[in-house]
């Protein structure tokens, strides 16, 4: 076991960021036009670099697997982006947003990062409104504000329900922007397979073209992986369809650290499972919890029709148990606490398994119109998917998998340890800890996107100056095409009985009942032994159709689920050593005689970062101790 | 549920293809239309057949990946829902199901339900966008902004490019995208520098592709945001003007 | 799939004349076609008018027929401005025929040959909309007849030149005439119905406030000349002018 280093820079927090942009090296801008930096997804994360990096005069070669790069999954971000402008006048400060994330994240967060992530906040909201984001605002003509879970002030800035849409089109549009003047090259409908090292060090990546299935080789200085999270392995997600752990996953198989795997959010607002066809849970928007109130019947034998139980049968367990912050607690303690209502056989709904989301005192508070023009755009959803008026009979919600806080292990510089290989949005470990506020991912992938790596890169690449990138038919290359063609060819041929959906939605069970919003050791251990056979079957037993030169999406699913395989282990494994409860990982072993989380600040302060040993070899397991000198470590309390 | 599919199957670009008929035995009402084509598609791999390639991605109606001709309607007869928000409940037993990919000469198959639709990311690197370098920004409340300019451009800009507008059109034109597009930025007071620049390049690069408007209002039902069609009648009139305009020597507003 | 910006493959600026190089574009051709519109909704309406002076009797009509070539009074010569009319009304039909032309290729090339497999359920687009091509090629070869019937005579053995009142008289005394009459001025309500409303989205005159009043104008207008229109040879044809 080594200890990592970050590489933060010394000095006061308030000063780390300003004094390491000094102490950093730059590129000239003439010199720019000699580097070449690939770009994997554009998401949030990835548009935003690489439109903020063809800016500045850089080759980039930016890559999706959608049609086009407007569809990656952050779109699909409903409630808001925070940023510490304090323009509600409520109190809020870099300082508190800092204080706010660090506390959220359950004091598993990096210190320094997440620092620098609040103070580039407020440029966020500056860059994206002067794109032209169309934030919602007052009658004067100002942005407005709205509050999320686990904060006390307002600081939230939204576009109706589809702020990740809007935002996502506003880097969209700056990356077409570049696209246009040439300085960055678009590849659509193509997907990552493999990143090429030499000598040590990234120097470029393999891609499928998915519509003729051409593969190819591209080099470049260095490679950023923008590729979002992983939270399909549970097969049931609130991610779309193509979401996949390939991309860090191949970069850890080439020696990244992958850090925190087991930390991912059970979100508390989604839809419940109606049935076993069901491909996708749906998100309802945090920001619904402003005005609405979550309950579930006192006795679980109630039948009545929600209507029809009267106030004092109903249990708001959310204000009961944490008065202050009531039904906004965060999302770690309020999908616990939805899933101990179920647990206690109190859910609600035909399979009872949901709580209750009632907008019954909101809509006679502020009227129906007011409720609408918040949240119409929801509750249209809402009833699209269950055909239910949520206007008349409150939501049903229950917890389902939304973020993935693990990622690839990065330093300060979001580089991950190997060199020239970067890691940056939902991809990389860094800012949420063990659990992420709302609003704040939409924030963390522009802050890497726009601000952070756009600085950090150039660190690297002046040392690079004048050398070529490593060319495509360097043997490095063929080796690496050649194992990719070999995997295809080898999913092609086993030709077994079970399909790759079969798997992927087995191993989703194995996840979310041992891996999911409750672990234990002996869970834990079950799924441990549980995932590796369901694997080998698969790699014997799995049948996927038509060929390699066309179009196959069974092909790419078949692809993204081996992976998830060794992700999954790797996530239990990350769970059963972290001997702990905190954030989004609960441990059942270690909870307050009030089933809170219980942290243990004195041998689990730290982040664990995964060495790849090679296949079927247990990872080296590596530490990153987490100092905290600004914000004190306390217990979370919502109460 | 029992149903019938008829099934557009084609095997690249360029390539022919035909109808091919389907059964989807026990579907549940309960399902949506693209977790329906997932049984049916489950069924198919595991009789060794290729199953139905159909883009689809975030299955919550906002990523705009997914869209397919349904009897004869973009997305379906469900006003305002994108294909994956379609449910099978409005469908009846014994119903037979026509599925078509978007036809349009500027969209060509790519497989069986698959379009290219890189033709609307070409009219946004024409000009969709606000010229504004990171870092360049003003603190964003100096520019104060209309409540109701603010949502009519979100009304505007809601729009999912799913392409359905352009399916709808009996002149496969691509008015309603594009002046969603347009009518999102120009509406700012951030849009106006570059507003007729902006509106002449996306509309010559959208007649590049796509046919002209005849004002049927096919699009805005198509539409699974509902966007309105007084967007194209503010991009006509941008248009002419930015045709009549000395841009030079009166600004840009 | 790699991706190209559009500005690097872009065609060099095109060296023509401002005023091609706008009609080029199908908005700019709907914007001519909506104010060739205008003008020919004018011409139309002034037209119906002024043709219900043949219920004030033949000298009247007549009075009116010889007022026109004189338009402009004693400062232009003798039926120079209605020349001047005429050639200006011609100009716009014939363009407004053209940009149909034009666009209607365009829009069958932007279609393709492969067509839905189940036919379209309009949801939106009225029969009028659809027609478009279809009445206006009525209302083409109507016009044409209709110069030939009471201008130029040619198909009128009765025409008398100067004399509208008789010629209008014996056209329309004759069924046929007065059935074609009848049904062509029915495809021309088709097509300035869907045209008046319209032409407000091709020249973007678009308000919230006033919007819905553009289909009620389009109704009414329609209504005003088609019944005015139709008025003509029923009233010849039933005796109540002869």
């Amino acid at each position: 076991m080594t200890t990592l280093d970050a590489k933060v820079p010394a000095g006061p927090i308030q000063d780390k960021w300003t004094n390491h942009r000094f102490d950093m090296k730059l590129v000239n801008p003439a010199n720019k036009r000699k580097y070449e930096i690939i770009i994997i997804g554009t998401g949030l994360a990835g548009a935003s670099a690489a439109a903020t990096l063809g800016e500045l005069g850089y080759n980039v070669k930016v890559f999706t697997y959608h049609d086009s790069p407007r569809r990656a999954h952050s779109i699909a971000a409903q409630g808001g982006i925070n940023a510490a402008k304090n323009y509600t006048n409520d109190g809020d400060s870099i300082y508190r947003l800092f204080y706010d994330t660090v506390k959220g994240g359950d004091y598993r967060s990096r210190e320094a990062n997440v620092y620098r992530l609040a103070e580039v906040s407020n440029e966020i909201i500056d860059q994206c409104t002067a794109q032209g984001v169309p934030f919602a605002r007052e009658y004067g003509g100002l942005l407005d504000n709205r509050s999320f879970g686990g904060a006390q002030v307002s600081r939230t800035f939204y576009a109706r329900g589809q702020t990740g849409q809007q935002l996502l089109l506003g880097a969209y549009q700056a990356l077409a922007r570049q696209v246009s003047l040439g300085n960055v090259k678009l590849f659509n409908r193509s997907e990552m397979l493999e990143v090429v090292l030499h000598e040590g060090r990234a120097v470029g990546v393999v891609v499928r073209d998915l519509i003729n299935g051409e593969i190819s080789s591209h080099s470049a200085h260095a490679v950023v992986l923008a590729t979002g999270g992983y939270c399909n392995v549970f097969f049931l997600s609130t991610m779309a369809m193509a979401c996949n752990t390939t991309a860090i996953w191949r970069a850890h198989r080439k020696g990244a650290f992958f850090a925190n795997p087991s930390y991912t959010q059970i979100h508390p607002t989604c839809i419940p499972v109606h049935d076993e066809f069901q491909s996708k849970l749906t998100l309802m928007s945090e920001s619904l919890r402003n005005d609405g109130r979550i309950w579930v019947p006192i006795d679980p034998d109630d039948t009545r029709a929600a209507n029809d139980i009267p106030e004092s049968e109903r249990d708001y367990y959310l204000e009961r148990i944490y008065p202050s912050f009531g039904n906004l607690a965060p999302r770690d303690v309020s999908s616990r606490a939805a899933m101990r209502m179920i647990d206690e056989n109190r859910g609600v709904g035909p399979l009872k398994n949901g709580v209750y989301l009632d907008f019954s005192d909101a809509i006679n508070r502020l009227g129906k119109d007011v409720i609408e023009a918040r949240y119409g755009n929801l509750f249209e959803m809402y009833e699209r998917i269950t055909d239910e008026d949520p206007y008349d009979v409150p939501m049903r919600i229950y917890p389902a998998p939304h973020y993935s806080m693990g990622g690839l292990w990065v330093d300060y510089n979001l580089m991950t340890n190997v060199p020239g290989l970067y890691a940056i949005g939902e991809a990389n470990f860094s800012d949420h800890g063990a659990n992420r506020l709302g609003a704040s991912a939409l924030m963390q992938g522009l802050a890497d996107g726009y601000f952070v790596l756009p600085y950090t890169i150039a660190d690297y690449l002046a040392d690079w100056l004048n050398v070529k990138p490593v060319p495509t038919d360097h043997e490095v290359f063929k080796e690496a095409e050649q194992e990719v063609d070999g995997r295809l060819k080898q999913l092609l041929s086993i030709n077994g009985t079970r399909t790759v959906d079969s798997f992927h939605r087995e191993l989703g069970k194995i996840m979310i009942e041992y891996c999911g919003l409750a672990r234990s050791k002996p869970g834990l251990e079950k799924a441990l032994a549980e995932i590796p056979a369901l694997r080998d079957e698969f790699w014997k037993n799995v049948r996927v159709t038509g060929t390699e030169d066309n179009y196959n999406s069974e092909l790419q699913k078949a692809g993204r689920v081996a992976d998830f395989f060794e992700l999954a282990e790797l996530m239990c494994r990350d769970a059963l050593e972290r001997e702990e409860s905190c954030g989004g990982h609960f441990r059942v072993e270690h909870q307050t005689e009030e089933g809170e989380a219980k942290r243990d600040d004195v041998d689990q302060a730290h982040v664990s970062a995964w060495e790849w040993k090679g296949f079927n070899v247990p990872q080296a397991h590596h530490k990153e101790p987490l100092e905290f000198e600004n914000v004190a470590l306390a217990q979370r309390s919502y109460k | 549920m029992d149903l019938t599919l008829k099934v557009w199957r084609q095997d690249g670009p360029g390539k022919p293809g035909e109808f091919r008929e389907y059964e989807a035995k026990g579907i549940s009402p309960d399902s949506s239309f693209l977790e329906m084509l997932d049984v049916v598609n489950e069924r198919l791999v595991e009789a060794g057949d290729v199953p139905i390639e159909f883009d689809h991605d975030c299955r919550e109606g906002i990523c705009g990946t997914c869209g397919v001709m349904i009897n004869g309607h973009p997305h379906g007869d469900q006003k305002g829902t994108a294909t994956c928000q379609l449910h099978m409940r409005k469908f009846n037993d014994g119903d037979r199901i026509v599925i078509e990919p978007w036809r349009a000469t500027g969209m060509p198959v790519m497989r069986d339900l698959i379009v290219d639709r890189s033709p609307l990311d070409r009219i946004i690197e024409a000009g969709g966008y606000i010229s504004v370098n990171t870092g360049g920004a003003p603190d964003a409340n100096l520019i104060p902004v209309p409540k109701p300019a603010a949502e009519s451009s979100m009304d505007a800009a809601a729009c999912i490019g799913c392409a359905a507008c352009i399916a709808a059109c009996p002149n496969s034109a691509g008015q309603l995208f594009t002046s969603a597009k347009l009518a999102h930025l120009n509406l700012l007071p951030q849009g106006q520098p570059e507003r007729y620049a902006r509106t002449i390049a996306m509309v010559e690069t959208m007649e590049e592709f796509f046919g002209s408007c005849t004002n049927h209002g096919e699009c805005e039902e198509a539409c699974p945001k509902s966007i309105s069609i007084d967007n194209i009648a503010l991009m006509n009139r941008d248009y002419i003007v930015a045709k009549f305009k000395d841009r030079r020597k009166a600004g840009q507003r | 799939m790699t991706t190209t910006g559009r500005r690097q493959d872009t065609k060099p600026a095109r060296r023509v004349p401002w005023i091609i190089e706008f009609y080029r574009s199908d908005v700019a051709k709907k914007w001519i076609m909506a104010l060739s519109g205008v003008i020919l909704l004018g011409y139309i309406a002034a037209h119906m008018l002024g043709n219900m002076k043949v219920y004030f009797g033949p000298e009247e009509i007549n009075h009116y027929g010889e007022a026109l070539r004189e338009l402009g009074g004693d400062l232009v010569p003798k039926t120079h401005l209605l020349w001047i009319m005429r050639i200006g009304l011609t100009a716009a039909f014939a363009i407004h025929i053209h940009a149909a032309y034009s666009l209607t290729r365009t829009n069958l090339k932007a279609r393709g040959r492969v067509r839905y497999d189940v036919p379209r359920e309009y949801l939106a687009a009225n029969y009028a909309s659809r027609t478009m091509r279809w009445s206006g090629v009525i209302v083409l070869f109507f016009v044409l007849f209709h110069l030939a019937d009471l201008t130029w005579g040619t198909t009128n053995p009765d025409f008398i030149r100067g004399d509208v009142y008789n010629n209008l008289i014996a056209s329309f005394e004759r069924v046929p005439v007065a059935a074609l009459y009848i049904v062509a001025n029915l495809a021309l309500g088709l097509h300035i119905l869907h045209g008046v409303w319209s032409l407000f989205q091709s020249v973007g005159a678009n308000n919230e406030v006033y919007n819905k009043w553009r289909r009620y104008l389009a109704w009414g207008f329609t209504a005003v000349i088609v019944l005015g229109n139709l008025s003509f040879p029923i009233a010849v044809q039933l005796g109540i002018i002869s």
